[in-house]
């Protein structure tokens, strides 16, 4: 087959890194409406379930055991049951039906009942839903804190910076496990340092995550992980039951829990039972909630390139975070690990949570570069904080973060440094030496950084995790080293600990500690005008980018003494010589005197005026007063001209080539690319007007084509043309004398 | 359903209450007591009656699965560090005979009033008996 370059060069694009396969059910390798997915149903006798999505209590699984017995509200169950799935559907896209009705109805489902609601929703009418069914009414946004050397003064800094920049929890993991007690300390002692109230977590194996906790090191643990088959959940070394008993474990610890979920895991393990992922992620959902878990972590996940291989993928990820929401689970909706080569596959996807807002949009947006990410890589990184930030400004959305300046980024990374190097002195740690605290400021990966003794590091983190100290000592250490508001911090972090008003759903801090969560910070969204807005001082804040400048002095440099060189004369008269008429816009050479490409006005029209004297015709030079429009001023030099042709000039270098009789709106060259306009353009376009002026054939100034300067430089172009509208008057043209002598 | 709870946050509207795991009273966890090394690593530690107040909390939310945990965990408050990590070790597939799940539930009944876990614990061992969850005998 002969070969096309247009396919040769879409082959090589990004999205074309990626592995597409059709459904293949029996392996689980579809995301929604597997033929063996279960209708739904419901069977209770006497207070119990005795038959549940086609299946009779005798053929129960674990998991339908514990769904049926914990996490089903039987006392929903006739009407959530009885009511058509589509008419719940409905519910949820109709602002006029309050959330919690929703949510009752949702408690009384089973697992494929579920499905089948949303099996009739596309993505457009899901997030309206999860707008609505999101427990807190205030979105937020969770970070991923790591680095491939596992230092602690990076650490540190890093979850300073992501602290600042407005992330409400920060978690870290581990590449060694037994760096887990440093890394979660340096995330804590940094995060506290960035703001005050941010919940920490390190991801690690169960037991040790709760030791972690029970020492103080952490606020939050979120990687309980859970399975929707039987034993892909006893492969992850679990039962529904010691899971649920992990959560109150943590409770007991003053410790917010959520579970860990996601469509594929089950899939990969080789464990789906010819299921459809969303049928299984369904049941994992109402394990969590069974369990009694305040929320989850769904969205595939670590799985996500599974589902995004297979038909509606995305489509399957922001249905099991919209499930989760329904059911009454705060949701930390995913977009974590790395699930596209395609930037825009990736932002499309990033919308269909970032639009309707989430507790947590990202369950873990990398803080840090891909290559210090201990996750997997991350989706988004240290990178795109930038980008996410405008998109928040572009569309008015509060993703969660914050847009802070350089120098507010290097005061908290450089405390946070000296925090913890003055912790790991108190503490008698391997020395943090002040070549790894300067380091650590400026650092963007810890490929920067010097490196530690690893063995002597993790011989210590033995003796700490096993040791009576814990976080007083750190406390003390700090406020004894004059770190006092960080002290403070985290004294009032354990002071909340004892309170546990942040074990209730969706629980995060503000800056002041003031809880927020589906308690009394509940969401209300019933439509328009209600709900979550970003306005008043949030919105200011997101408009803030530093990147963004005042338009007044935008144009400063276009902005100069008159010109010397440009005297006005009387007003012109049609000529009747072999001449090309230059006509200027009214700001030219006077309150604007260099075009947008920066050419001095003088230069251009000397430029202009040799490219006609080579020709060997005249020159006239008219100022337009009347009108600001390169048209119109072309036009009315045309009318002038004796020769029927002339030059229309804008002050901002916009230049056309006009012949008298033309439609003003017609031309014989037009040069709307002022940008990319030089001297040698101005003079050619000087003797191609000399040309048409002589009847000659003429071949077109070729100008280079930059198809990015309207979007670098359009704001200047309206400032100067504001700027040249300004100078209109109602007057009529003068002729002008241009003090110039040729070369 | 999620309404404002007149106690919630107890932070702001029930402070006085809370006591900690060591029957200290929240206004004494102060900069100057950790200083003076007062404090103990129980000050640190969440009390049963926090957790049975905020269960409630989460009962009047008609979050009720939230509320069961919550309660249970405040049973569990009770219990120290290491037998509550090997509790959970046991509960872990395969690990415990069916008889050693029972006595479980029964420590825990007589020695830590956790009637709540006992229930559960013994509910679970009844499902790993029947799905083969249990220890296997080699």
């Amino acid at each position: 087959m002969p070969k096309s370059t247009r396919f040769k060069i879409l082959s090589e694009r990004a999205i074309n890194k990626e592995t597409f396969v059709e459904p293949w059910p029996e392996a689980g390798l579809t995301v929604t409406d597997s033929p063996n997915d279960p209708r739904p149903s419901l069977t209770v006798d006497a207070g119990k379930v005795v038959e549940m999505d086609g299946r009779e209590r005798a053929d129960f699984d674990a998991i339908d055991i514990f769904i049926a017995d914990h996490s089903i509200d039987l006392d929903r169950a006739e009407a959530a049951m009885g009511t058509p799935s589509v008419d719940i559907a409905h519910m949820l896209v109709d602002i006029n039906v309050p959330r919690e009705q929703v949510q009752r109805l949702a408690s009384g489902c089973t697992p494929a009942k579920l499905i089948e609601i949303i099996s009739h929703m596309n993505v457009l009418e899901m997030m309206m839903g999860l707008a609505k069914m999101r427990v807190r009414r205030t979105p937020a946004n969770q970070a991923h804190v790591t680095n491939w050397r596992e230092h602690p003064a990076l650490l540190a800094a890093d979850a300073a910076e992501a602290a600042l920049r407005g992330f409400a929890e920060v978690e870290t993991t581990v590449r060694v496990a037994r760096s887990a007690p440093f890394n979660a300390l340096a995330i804590l002692v940094g995060s506290q340092t960035g703001r005050g109230g941010v919940l920490t977590q390190c991801a690690v194996e169960e037991s040790l995550g709760l030791r972690l906790a029970m020492k103080g090191l952490t606020s939050y643990a979120e990687t309980l992980s859970v399975y929707g088959t039987e034993r892909a959940f006893v492969d992850g070394d679990d039962t529904p039951w010691s899971k649920a008993f992990l959560a109150a474990a943590y409770g007991s610890r003053g410790v917010k829990i959520r579970f860990t979920s996601g469509t594929g895991s089950e899939a990969l393990m080789g464990l789906a039972e010819g299921r459809s992922m969303l049928y299984l992620e369904a049941r994992c959902l109402l394990v969590t909630r069974g369990a009694g878990s305040q929320g989850v972590q769904n969205g595939s996940i670590s799985c996500i390139a599974l589902p995004e291989s297979l038909p509606g993928g995305v489509r399957a990820v922001l249905a099991e975070n919209l499930i989760a929401s329904m059911i009454g689970l705060e949701v930390a909706s995913g977009n974590d690990a790395l699930a596209s080569h395609s930037e825009i596959r990736k932002t499309a996807k990033l919308m269909l949570q970032f639009i309707p807002g989430t507790d947590f949009i990202f369950s873990g947006y990398s803080a840090v570069p891909k290559q210090d990410n201990l996750f997997g890589g991350g989706n988004f990184d240290a990178e795109d904080f930038d980008d996410i930030n405008v998109l928040q400004r572009d569309m008015q959305i509060d993703g969660g973060l914050t847009p802070i300046t350089e120098s507010e980024a290097l005061a908290v990374r450089e405390k946070a440094a000296r925090a913890i190097q003055a912790v790991y002195a108190a503490l008698g740690f391997p020395p943090i030496s002040d070549d790894e605290v300067e380091a650590a400021v400026l650092a963007h990966s810890s490929q920067e950084m010097p490196e530690r003794d690893l063995v002597a590091d993790l011989a210590k983190a033995d003796d700490f995790l096993g040791s009576e100290k814990n976080i007083l000592d750190v406390i003390k250490a700090l406020e004894q080293s004059g770190f006092t508001t960080i002290a403070a911090n985290i004294l009032e972090m354990s002071r909340q600990r004892l309170v546990g008003d942040y074990l209730q759903p969706a629980a995060i801090f503000d800056k002041n500690f003031r809880v927020k969560s589906a308690i009394n910070d509940s969401n209300d969204y019933a439509g328009p005008g209600s709900g979550y807005r970003v306005q008043d001082e949030r919105w200011q804040e997101i408009q803030d980018i530093p990147q963004a400048k005042s338009p007044r002095d935008f144009i400063e440099a276009n902005i100069g003494e008159p010109s010397a060189k440009l005297v006005e004369l009387e007003t012109p008269k049609r000529g009747n010589q072999q001449e090309v008429v230059v006509a200027v816009g009214p700001a030219f050479g006077t309150s604007l005197n260099r075009t947008i490409g920066g050419l001095e006005h003088e230069d251009v029209l000397a430029a202009i005026l040799t490219g006609i004297a080579h020709e060997g015709l005249m020159a006239r030079i008219v100022k337009v007063y009347h009108s600001s429009d390169c048209a119109v001023i072309g036009h009315l030099g045309a009318y002038l001209s004796g020769t029927g042709i002339a030059i229309g000039l804008q002050s901002r270098g916009t230049t056309i080539i006009q012949k008298r009789g033309l439609a003003p709106l017609n031309n014989l060259e037009l040069f709307p690319q002022s940008p990319s306009l030089t001297l040698k353009t101005y003079e050619d376009i000087g003797r191609n007007a000399a040309r048409y002026a002589k009847g000659l054939p003429v071949k077109p100034v070729a100008v280079e084509i930059d198809n990015t300067a309207r979007l670098r430089l359009i704001v200047k172009t309206t400032l100067l043309h504001r700027h040249e509208t300004e100078a209109v008057r109602d007057r009529p043209p003068v002729e002008l004398l241009f003090n110039w002598e040729p070369d | 359903m999620i309404n404002e709870d007149d106690n919630y946050p107890m932070m702001e509207h029930a402070p006085g209450t809370i006591r900690t795991s060591n029957g200290r009273r929240l206004a004494e966890i102060t900069m100057e007591n950790v200083e003076s090394g007062v404090l103990s690593a129980d000050d640190m530690q969440i009390d049963a009656q926090t957790l049975l107040a905020q269960a409630n909390i989460a009962r009047e939310a008609e979050l009720k699965q939230l509320a069961a945990n919550l309660t249970r965990a405040a049973e569990l408050t009770a219990v120290p560090n290491e037998r509550l990590l090997e509790m959970y070790e046991m509960l872990r597939p395969g690990r415990s005979r069916f008889e050693q799940l029972m006595a479980l539930a029964t420590t825990l009944e007589e020695q830590f009033n956790a009637f709540e876990n006992a229930a559960f614990i013994r509910e679970a061992a009844a499902v790993y008996r029947e799905r083969g969850l249990l220890r296997r005998e080699s």
